[in-house]
């Protein structure tokens, strides 16, 4: 199958002041550091990893709201970085991005209404008369009254809140949806209901979702196919089954013993990771992750793991694995 | 069974604003003995927080207010001590730790300076005294080369590490209760196994009482030995940890049980959700304050709050019907109904 979006080595370094005037800085910080990945029409990849591993920065890049330092974003087959700013806009029609603090994420002096015909503005679609009766479409599709159109953000509950940034995100039909964290910030029973509503939106438009979150189970239950991100580079990525039934990275075996228990009776064999993830200022030689490496050879200080591939669509970067 | 070190009973705490008088707590009723874990679960908005900040009786007063119902603790009822006392027991006999590390410690002050703040705070020690005995509270808490890390600055350490150096602030008093109000939420997985590891450990060798706020069950299955639901400012069902997961009887219980997503999650089903939002605190609710989002409700449901009753002992549940002979029956797929959205 033809992929929707190819990334090829991407990578943003941040420059880190050095306190010198004039002086250009020559650290930085190694946010993303070499990802390769493809997404799939109508598939869900979910991006797991601990804060400040760069899951959040690869969101940012995908889309374009920040500039890559080097490498491709495949879109169709077009790379967007080489796009001058016009076809760029256009094609970020097609991409868009739902952010985890539905608090934040809303501008407080805007009604609702407005709020979700943005997009519609911004990009010419339509006259003010099609606009609204879009704004009621899309309040009806994500389950909301469209009676609603008329009030303000403060009025909302932080999980239809949620719902109002979905409503947004789809006013332009868009085939690739990133949620960054989308349901991080709600209650379980709130949590639920977005990710049921997520998943019936994807099956009625034919969405392309990059999932990004922290919580193992969220993702183990909405994605296909599963990158487990270190430290800005990505360490493993597969299938669900493959990563959840037989994850082969000693980091994505740690990342998934760390999650709570089930039921109180479960007998849970726990790795637990000492210190923590090091500076991506000043990363470690060879494989990013030998430090905390219950496995750790003399090899992982010293070279840069390839990434191997054990099973038809499951990639490791590990060189214990064979 | 000994006294237990800690009861509340029907607590009542209201907030106002203007003229808007809201409930945030109603009637709890609850007992810690020494040395267990109690958790506190519920979703935002229930009171969980207030129920265990007003425990310190730090709840801003105005706009809070307890209203009614006594806090024993050791015999004495915090709730009619002066300030001069309920400062002895406060970060002394009880402390608490918050959910944000990153807000709770000072920027402007050194980690060990903040320790050795609440030890002389409370204990006749010299300054010197105070700093080795802060030392040995970083290293307890597991903080490498603690003699180095006492003289930096909040800002050097990582999120994790601030809730060590907050767990060792706690500590440093040898409390018998601790009250941790979401100690995780922030944190990373690998660092939140890290931190339950540590507050287990530190439980069984220092013999302390824990009262865990979360909204996250499994975090109650890992560290907790008892479990108090909350639901709009009551408590809704209470009991062990084993005994509310095999024979939950309330069915906000069942909700929440049924909303968690579980490996054995079949990815093609939706999700169980409960449906609605809680009440409004701030009008009388009438009947039973689950009765909207209820698949179970019935009329007798609307007229009459039910009160909180222990049909078998040990276990405690607030409905009419768990607690009368015509018990229901746990439907499979209540909280499943097609239109999710």
């Amino acid at each position: 199958m033809e992929a929707l979006l190819e990334v090829k080595d991407l990578k943003k370094h941040f420059p880190v002041s050095n306190h010198i005037p004039f002086k250009k800085s020559t650290q930085s910080v190694k946010a993303v550091d070499g990802v390769n990945f493809k997404v799939y029409p109508g598939e869900t990849l979910g991006i797991v990893g601990e804060s400040g591993c760069g899951k959040s920065t690869m969101a940012r890049l995908v889309n374009q709201l920040i500039k890559p330092t080097s490498g491709e974003v495949n879109f169709k087959k077009k790379n967007l970085i080489e796009m001058d700013a016009r076809t760029l806009r256009a094609t970020r029609k097609k991409i868009q991005m739902i952010f985890q603090d539905p608090y934040a994420s809303l501008d407080p002096r805007l009604k609702i209404g407005e709020l979700i015909a943005e997009p519609l503005v911004i990009h010419n679609v339509g006259n003010k008369e099609s606009r609204r009766e879009r704004v009621e479409e899309l309040l009806e599709t994500v389950g909301l009254n469209k009676r609603y159109a008329a009030r303000y953000p403060h009025e909302f509950s932080g999980g239809q809140r949620q719902r109002i940034n979905i409503a947004r995100a789809l006013a332009l039909h868009p085939e690739l949806v990133i949620c960054d964290e989308p349901v991080s910030a709600l209650d379980v029973s709130v949590q639920a209901q977005v990710i049921n509503l997520l998943k019936k939106l994807q099956k009625e438009f034919n969405l392309t979702y990059i999932f990004i979150s922290h919580d193992l189970n969220v993702v183990r239950y909405m994605c296909d196919r599963i990158a487990v991100m270190y430290l800005g580079k990505i360490v493993e990525i597969g299938t669900y089954e493959e990563i959840y039934s037989n994850p082969r990275h000693p980091y994505t075996k740690a990342l998934f013993s760390a999650i709570p228990k089930e039921n109180p009776f479960e007998e849970k064999e726990r790795i637990i990771l000492k210190g923590q993830v090091p500076s991506p200022l000043n990363p470690p030689s060879g494989c990013s992750f030998h430090e905390r490496c219950p496995f750790a050879v003399d090899i992982c200080k010293t070279t840069v793991p390839k990434v191997v591939t054990p099973e038809n669509t499951h990639q490791v970067s590990c060189h214990l694995i064979n | 069974m000994s006294e237990p070190i800690l009861s509340v009973k029907d607590l009542q705490i209201e907030f106002k604003s203007g003229s808007i008088v809201t409930k945030a707590v109603n009637g709890v009723t609850f007992s810690l003995n020494e040395n267990e874990s109690l958790g506190i679960v519920g979703e935002s908005g229930s009171g969980k927080s207030v129920t265990a900040t007003s425990i310190l009786r730090l709840i801003p007063n105005p706009p809070g207010k307890i209203t009614g119902g006594e806090i024993i603790f050791k015999g004495k009822n915090l709730l009619t001590l002066s300030n001069r006392e309920i400062r002895e027991i406060r970060g002394n006999e009880i402390s608490m730790i918050f959910q944000d590390p990153s807000t709770s410690l000072n920027p402007v002050f050194t980690v060990g300076n903040q320790i050795i703040e609440s030890i002389r705070t409370h204990k006749a020690v010299s300054k010197k005294e105070a700093r080795e005995l802060a030392i040995k509270m970083l290293e307890l808490v597991g903080i490498p080369a603690p003699e180095k890390r006492i003289d930096m600055y909040p800002h050097e350490f990582s999120g994790g590490m601030r809730q060590r150096v907050m767990i060792a602030i706690a500590l440093s008093c040898d409390p018998k209760l601790l009250i941790a109000d979401e100690p995780t939420t922030a944190l990373d997985v690998t660092v939140q196994a890290q931190i339950l590891n540590l507050m287990k450990e530190l439980q069984a060798k220092l013999n302390m009482s824990i009262i865990m706020i979360t909204h996250d069950l499994g975090v109650v299955w890992e560290t907790c030995d008892k479990i108090i639901v909350m639901y709009a400012g009551r408590v809704v069902e209470s009991g062990t940890v084993a005994e509310l997961y095999k024979n939950s009887l309330h069915p906000y219980t069942w909700g929440l049980l049924d909303s968690q997503i579980t490996e054995s999650q079949n990815n093609l089903k939706p999700l169980a959700t409960i449906p609605g939002s809680p009440p409004d605190l701030s009008f009388e609710v009438k009947g039973c304050p689950f009765v909207e989002r209820c698949p179970y409700a019935q009329t007798v449901c609307f007229e009459k709050t039910p009160q909180l009753m222990e049909p078998t002992k040990g276990h405690a549940v607030a409905c009419h019907f768990q607690t009368s002979d015509q018990k229901l029956e746990r439907k499979e797929d209540a909280y499943f109904d097609g239109s999710t959205t």
